[in-house]
């Protein structure tokens, strides 16, 4: 038991928790926004396969890694502007077309890559760790948590920098009101499609962003269904988030602590199915939600397509 | 145009001609109006006359079909809310705008250019000069969701300012107030045109009509049909304008419609009471105030008002007593029997009924037939369900009877209720509610928002209830409906019932008093 | 939440009767439907020709191996037993507005309930006895995994979505934990639970392929249907999924409605694994997750809820999988494409359906 417990297992433990933390930071602030602007956004799933696959196709081309993030990105704004066309400008049932895209996209990026890549199986290089000096020494959390590629620390600025865009700017102002009265945003002034069509697009750019991760610094490859689910993740961390930032990296991290322990435990041979560990995250929520459950703060037109003068 | 004597110059805003079709009617045909600094416009019609289009149009949401509409002169569309703020043109809407979640302060700053950072400091100086100029305070920290309907109209009001409104149009503003809100709305407006602002005044009240206006225009059917300037305003005595308008709008009356004889009273006071409320006490929560042991008896054939400022906890005692809400304790006696455990169909399988305010939100299924509402809250029940299968032939002869009985207008018994007119959804709910078996109905503002026809109506159904030995407890924010029908008044103020009179000759005084907080 | 089911539903259109009408309605609908599947069935074709695969040669295969051979319309038929009772769930859960995206997790556990029970049950008594408590079991426990949601949903008002969505993560490992765990089967090397011997399945069709799992599914679509449309129970899930405030107002008991919604919805859920365990695959193994439940969504929105049209859906959707599985091992296309090609057709039938509505408005006008 002691080989459990040592520095380099700890240090690696958490290293991997920050990794597998990343994806889901980003698909969780970006589900944020939309869902604070009042969309439900169901396709994020689909849209950090899109920026998954966009991302590495990118990497692998251009040998660059920050390439791969842009072109990421961009992927995912691509299938986020489809996104907006048919739930924010014409107003389709968000749930529909979330779920059409996530599927579309899932089978899109599989097609795709079968025709790409399926007998070469390319990999990425490592990517190049940006090592935080003086920092990275500190035994067990320096090599956990300061010799990650320079995104991840981005990343988590990003967590503040959205806390402060919501809290302080007029844009934090107009999403707000644009969730949970765009009426009365309509009214002031502000266009209230074009102030969702900024958040989907956002929330697309912060998803094909983690898919990029996901795929390029993560596994240093694209396979079909890479992301299993972190998109559906991020909807969750989103909902239980209640519109701040912070609790949206917090959740990441627990789900990334497990999502790595499962890792750390095949690699430590130890004998439990690693079903059991990533069970972990989902039941500490669920017990959460059934002590503390109380009415989730959700903006009160979420779901619900603006349309000028309809009452 | 129908005012030679001053040239369209001197308007801010002209409309000429101005059309605005929607599927199946015309909304507003060909409509002319010249809106001025310094005047109180008031645009007076029944529901359905095409006001809050012509608001629409003013405030950019809508666009006119045909005709034009000039700016200082100059013909200008206008085809954003935002390009109407640009010009001015500043709207306090009958539902308020303004958003829950955010204070006062950032529902002012709201509309400003994204990437800036809200101007807080500049905004607080502008709003005490306004707030000085005007009279009024707001809070400029408090949630907006803390604020009752008045200081909500107040910020919005503060918002046409603080936004330089050189019109400021007021959409069926005093329909949530109380009084002497409206009174206080009234020197407020006076106060404002006398600082050079034009305010277009929406109402289908024809006493605050002639008591604020100084020009009116009357609509009907979306036509303009009258118009008296300011000139012909002040020659004139309240009751004149009145009985003109009334002729404008009707054609027939020469009198206040609204102005209806004191009701008979009819009641036996030795007849046992059929609902009698002892100490009901509601706990408040978040969002709506609390009940504090509240106590009072209807006998059969007595309508009982609930006067009061709206948000007082007129609606919790409706929804506490019908089983809606929770209560903390008391008891709720119908015929003698104990019902405050029951559940709410339980209630309303014994006699309790309850008609909502809320027509669409909570009284009916819109997107469901008309046929299907009448019955909503009979699902299962025989003859309409047979061991738990839909007879729609039942269902459908028996709704057919209520839509002659009840006058609803509709075009099938499959239109989905939600296209019907307030006014025939009003008649859904009546029928519904008084349908067999009722012994005491809550009404909850039943003529909210109907047009006069309409109002009429629905009070001679309450009255014909009470005739026919219902007792009625009739919750309503219109003082004037209150002493038009019913038997007592009582007054509540934050959750308490602070006093009751018998409607005889000076009930209007006392009630006042009551409501202002004085002893009756 | 309030989520807008308006341009999904109608529900004073399913109450239509009167014969012309309707008839005509039903003809506009049919082509509603068609014509937009015919469009994606282009826009699709245009991505096969992009990758370089020749769309007629792969619809051609798709058809012939899917519907027109007789092993394919076999294959199809008996695939469509699960999905049919995934289906029948959905339309009871959407139409009362609950959003129950959960339908895997709970698919997966009936799957694994059922396994671990009728090889247990067939041993002590008579087989049909046997089959019938494997399903009454995996139903059961289906019904229970919704209640956590449900009970959260009906007295705290906590978004199904968000709870169904982690019991289906929560659900997909725990019935791969029970697998490996708990009912593996010693006499084999993977981990699987032991497997039903085929003599001991639900009996076939005549002297075909299809499972008799077939017709239950279809009476189990038919009936909700008709429950939900004919009866006052039906009605009540109704007005609770159109109007919530409203059915507090009309004295229904919410509360109760939404955990019998739940209950029933995963119940059918439950049941669709242990038909496809039971009718077809003997037996579940680790890992195994066909993901059949978020496959269905899309054919009861494009069924508009109503279980007679589901049912059409769910066939396409067989075919189309059943089919896109022999292309990809014929014409290397993988068969993931399926979901490309479903996924067009569900964007370009509300699209249609957009067009449609603001033509009509406009017409009006």
């Amino acid at each position: 038991m002691t080989g459990l417990f040592s520095e380099v297992f700890l240090s690696a433990l958490l290293f991997g928790a920050v990794t597998a933390a990343i994806p889901l930071l980003l698909a969780g602030l970006g589900e944020q926004m939309s869902e604070k602007a009042g969309v439900l956004n169901i396709g994020i799933e689909g849209m950090m396969l899109a920026g998954a696959y966009l991302g590495f196709v990118g990497a692998f081309y251009s040998g660059s890694l920050w390439l791969g993030f842009l072109t990421g990105a961009a992927g995912g704004v691509a299938v986020a502007l489809v996104m907006a066309l048919l739930c924010v400008r014409i107003g389709l049932n968000q749930i529909v077309i979330g779920i059409a895209l996530t599927l579309g996209l899932e089978g899109l990026t599989a097609l795709l890559h079968h025709f790409q890549f399926s007998r070469s199986y390319p990999r990425l290089p490592a990517p190049n760790p940006t090592v935080i000096p003086t920092l990275a020494d500190i035994p067990v959390i320096g090599p956990a948590f300061f010799k990650h590629h320079l995104i991840v620390y981005l990343a988590v600025a990003l967590v503040f920098a959205m806390g402060y865009l919501y809290r302080r700017t007029q844009l934090g102002l107009n999403l707000q009101a644009a969730g949970d009265k765009p009426a009365a945003l309509d009214v002031a002034g502000i266009d209230v499609i074009r102030t969702r069509t900024i958040a989907v697009l956002s929330t697309g750019a912060l998803a094909g962003l983690g898919g990029a991760y996901l795929a390029n610094v993560g596994a240093g490859l694209f396979i079909p269904f890479i992301t299993n689910g972190a998109g559906f993740l991020g909807i969750v961390l989103a909902m239980l988030a209640r519109g701040r930032p912070v609790w949206v990296l917090f959740g990441a991290l627990l789900f990334g602590v497990c999502l790595s322990l499962t890792t750390a435990m095949q690699v430590a041979g130890i004998n439990i199915p690693t079903d059991v560990i990533q069970m972990l995250p989902f039941l500490a929520v669920m017990i959460m939600l059934v002590l503390f459950g109380r009415r989730a703060s959700l903006p009160a037109a979420l779901g619900i397509p603006y349309e000028r003068g309809a009452r | 145009m129908s005012n030679a004597s001053s040239s369209p110059a001197d308007d801010i805003v002209t409309l000429e001609g101005v059309t605005k079709r929607f599927p199946g009617i015309v909304a507003n045909d060909s409509i002319d109006l010249s809106i001025r600094p310094g005047e109180v416009h008031v645009l007076l019609g029944e529901n359905g006359a095409g006001k809050s289009t012509l608001i629409g149009m003013l405030s950019g949401l809508q666009q006119p079909d045909e005709g034009r509409i000039l700016v200082d002169g100059r013909p200008m569309p206008i085809a954003s809310p935002r390009q109407a703020l640009a010009l001015g043109i500043g709207t306090v809407f009958q539902h308020m705008m303004l958003v829950p979640t955010l204070t006062v302060a950032e529902n002012l700053l709201l509309g400003g250019p994204w990437w800036q950072r809200p101007r807080t400091e500049e905004l607080e100086a502008r709003v005490a000069e306004i707030s000085k100029s005007l009279g009024i305070a707001v809070k400029l920290h408090a949630r907006v969701s803390e604020l009752s309907l008045g200081e909500q109209q107040q910020v919005e009001i503060v918002r046409a300012m603080v936004r330089n409104s050189r019109l400021l149009i007021l959409d069926e503003s005093t329909s949530m107030l109380t009084p002497q809100g409206i009174e206080e709305l009234g020197a407020l407006m006076r106060r404002l045109v006398e600082q050079g602002l034009a305010i277009v005044f929406i109402t289908h009240k024809l006493k605050e009509a002639a008591a604020f206006g100084d020009r009116i225009s009357v609509l009907k059917l979306g036509r303009k049909v009258g118009e008296i300037p300011p000139e012909r305003f002040r020659a004139l005595g309240e009751q004149e304008i009145i009985s003109e308008i009334v002729e404008l709008m009707f054609g027939r009356q020469k009198d206040d419609p609204e102005a209806a004889e004191r009701p008979v009273a009819s009641v036996h006071a030795e007849a046992a009471p059929l609902l009698q409320v002892t100490d009901l006490t509601v706990a408040a929560t978040d969002n709506a105030p609390g009940l504090s042991s509240i106590s009072f008896d209807i006998r059969p054939g007595e309508i009982l008002g609930i006067a009061g400022i709206d948000g007082n906890g007129q609606k919790q005692l409706a929804e506490a007593l019908s089983g809606q809400r929770a209560a903390a304790g008391g008891s709720v006696r119908l015929e003698g029997t104990a019902i405050e455990a029951l559940s709410v169909g339980e209630r309303s399988r014994r006699g309790l009924r309850y008609l909502t305010d809320d027509r669409l939100g909570e009284g009916t299924v819109g997107t469901f037939p008309v046929s299907i509402n009448f019955f909503l809250k009979q699902v299962g029940a025989a003859p309409f369900w047979r061991g738990g299968v839909e007879q729609r032939a039942e269902i459908d002869r028996r709704a057919a009877e209520l839509v002659r009985e009840y006058d609803v207008r509709t075009p099938s018994l499959k239109t989905p209720v939600a296209r019907l007119s307030g006014g025939n959804i009003q008649k859904v709910l009546l029928a519904r509610e008084l349908a067999e078996g009722a012994k005491v109905v809550i009404f909850n503002k039943p003529t909210y928002g109907l047009d006069l026809a309409n109002t009429l109506a629905s009070r001679q159904r309450i009255r014909d209830a009470a005739q026919s030995g219902l007792a009625v407890l009739l919750i309503s924010t219109d003082l004037e409906e209150l002493l038009s029908i019913c038997n007592r008044i009582a007054v509540m103020a934050n959750g308490a019932l602070v006093g009751t009179v018998a409607n005889a000759e000076d009930a209007r005084t006392r009630v006042g008093r009551l409501m202002i907080g004085l002893a009756a | 939440m309030s989520i807008d089911t308006a341009p999904t539903v109608n529900a004073t259109a399913l109450d239509a009767t009167s014969g012309v009408a309707a008839r005509r309605d039903i003809l506009r609908r049919l082509l509603m439907t068609l014509g937009p599947i015919l469009a994606a069935l282009v826009i699709a074709g245009c991505i096969l020709l992009a990758v370089g695969v020749d769309p007629l040669a792969y619809y051609g295969y798709v058809l012939e191996k899917g519907l027109f051979s007789p092993l394919g319309i076999q294959q199809t038929l008996t695939r469509m037993a699960p999905l049919l009772f995934l289906a029948a769930g959905l339309i009871v859960a959407f139409r009362a507005g609950m959003w129950n995206l959960g339908g895997d997790g709970q698919f997966l556990l009936g799957a694994v309930t059922a396994a671990a029970s009728a090889p247990f049950f067939v041993g002590i008594m008579p087989a049909w006895l046997a089959l019938f408590c494997a399903f009454v079991i995996a139903t059961l426990v289906a019904m229970a995994w919704s209640l956590v949601p449900a009970l959260l949903r009906a007295y705290q008002g906590v978004n199904e979505i968000i709870t169904t969505l982690m019991m289906t993560f929560l659900g997909t490992s725990l019935a791969n934990v029970l697998v490996k765990l708990f009912f593996r089967d010693p006499g084999t090397t993977v981990p699987q639970t032991r497997t039903l011997p085929v003599e001991d399945r639900l009996p076939r069709l005549f002297d075909t392929t299809i499972t008799s799992g077939l017709l239950f599914g279809l009476a189990a679509i038919i009936i909700v249907h008709l429950v939900m449309t004919r009866t006052a129970f039906g009605l009540k899930l109704r007005i609770v999924g159109a109007n919530p405030r409203a059915a507090v107002h009309a004295g229904l008991g919410v509360p109760g409605l939404t955990i019998a919604v739940f209950a029933i919805s995963a119940g059918l859920a439950g049941l669709a694994g242990a038909v496809d365990i039971i009718g077809v695959q003997g037996n579940v193994r680790a890992d195994w997750n066909p993901a059949y439940g978020l496959a269905v969504i899309p054919a009861v929105f494009l069924a508009r809820m109503n279980g007679f049209a589901a049912i059409g859906f769910v066939f396409l959707l067989s075919v189309l999988s059943i089919g896109g599985e022999s292309a990809a091992r014929r014409l290397g296309v993988p068969n993931h494409f399926t979901l490309v090609l479903v996924s067009i057709v569900l964007i370009v039938l509300a699209l249609a359906e957009y067009v449609d509505h603001r033509h009509n408005q406009s017409r009006k006008a």
